[in-house]
């Protein structure tokens, strides 16, 4: 049988290549997109590790996480939809304002 | 319910095997993608693919119900939340190349690089045996297993999380909402402004079926020049952009591939409206 491991080793490169979108990537909404995809592979690893102990527990986790990244990427978006209204930017290089 | 229990039932050793290389490797490369494409759609249909791949192997791994759930809440809400906000922030958004911090591509890289052999050693030593033998695996056990954990055990964070969905509901319509400054023109003052303006008229259409099969080309005078006012303001505004991508990106100038006739219009790439056009209107015209 598969071992949960392969799982795992998919959701760590996942999870790195959405760490590294967020740190090289400068418009907001790619940002974002970059840590849905974070988010998204550590559901595959809690998944994982449910079915590693037999358990549904990490399938509860996975499900409440799902519901935190959706309010997160309801309030993100709404903050981006303002901050694009005042600044006609969506780049993180713009908001800038607090560093002078 | 027999589509759910087949996708329930973990398939046999090769067949789990394959199909994870498989998504494993159109995952990946997607994820790759989003990272290196410039254009933000591109990213959201990339990450669209990994997200549904996440789903199949959610439903590989004896989860049915987080498998559906992913693909209606992630792939069908928050996806299309993103390209909604996409259309209002501008869908030919691409990102700009220049660097703000000096070497931050090249750290980041770096930093990426070592986390993933952090992640790799840690997996590698945490020794993970076969999965556990669990108990019935149909889609019907699961799915009332997981009510039977999220109304007793967790049934506290449960109610939590609806507290925080209506938080972040009523946070993004104080953020998202916008006071009116000043009161808003009825029909009348509306009319009125039309007929004082430049422009009681309507305007003229597009050059539609003129020469090309697209909105955005501009309508001819009698004279042969190209009317500024047939294109809508928009697409005008998309074209400057446009052009700026490309002049930063260090392409050629757009108008080069703009004027070969039958090709469909790119969003991205919309032809130039008033100035590219003349050189290649005036010919025609002096051929009728």
């Amino acid at each position: 049988m598969i071992s949960p491991a392969h799982y795992i080793a998919l959701a760590s490169i996942l999870f790195v290549i959405g760490g590294v979108g967020v740190l090289i990537r400068r418009n907001a909404l790619v940002v974002f997109m970059c840590v849905e995809l974070m988010l998204n592979a550590v559901n595959l690893s809690f998944i994982a590790f449910a079915r590693l102990h037999g358990n549904l527990d990490g399938q509860v986790i996975a499900f409440f996480v799902m519901v935190v990244a959706a309010a997160e990427v309801v309030v993100g978006l709404a903050i981006l939809t303002s901050i694009f209204r005042t600044r006609k930017s969506a780049s993180v290089d713009d908001a800038s304002l607090l560093k002078y | 319910m027999s589509h759910a229990l087949i996708l329930a039932s973990p398939g046999s050793n090769f067949t789990e095997l394959a199909a994870w290389w498989l998504l494993a490797i159109v995952a990946v490369s997607a994820a790759l993608g989003m990272i290196f494409t410039r254009r933000a759609v591109h990213c959201a249909v990339l990450l669209a693919v990994v997200m549904l791949i996440l789903a199949a192997m959610y439903a590989m791994q004896g989860a049915p119900f987080l498998a559906f759930v992913q693909v209606i809440v992630y792939t069908g809400a928050v996806l299309m939340l993103f390209l909604f906000v996409m259309m209002i922030v501008g869908i030919s958004s691409a990102d700009s190349i220049i660097e703000t911090i000096r070497g931050q591509r090249l750290w980041a890289g770096l930093a990426g690089i070592a986390f993933l052999v952090l992640l790799i050693l840690a997996v590698g030593h945490a020794a993970i045996g076969p999965a556990a033998v669990a108990g019935p695996r149909d889609s019907s056990a699961n799915i009332n297993d997981l009510a039977k954990l999220i109304f007793t055990t967790y049934v506290f964070p449960f109610e939590v999380t609806s507290a925080l969905l209506i938080t972040a509901a009523l946070g993004a319509m104080v953020l998202a909402h916008r006071e009116r400054t000043d009161p808003k023109p009825t029909q009348r003052i509306l009319a009125r402004r039309r007929v004082a303006g430049a422009h009681p008229t309507p305007l003229p259409g597009p050059g539609t079926y003129a020469r090309h099969n697209a909105v955005d080309m501009p309508a001819l005078l009698p004279d042969g020049t190209p009317s500024r006012l047939s294109v809508s303001g928009v697409l005008a505004n998309r074209a400057v952009e446009a052009r700026q991508a490309g002049e930063a990106g260090g392409r050629a100038a757009i108008g080069a591939d703009v004027l070969e006739p039958g090709e469909p219009a790119d969003i991205g790439e919309i032809r130039q409206p008033a100035e590219e056009q003349p050189a290649d209107v005036d010919p025609s015209v002096e051929e009728q």
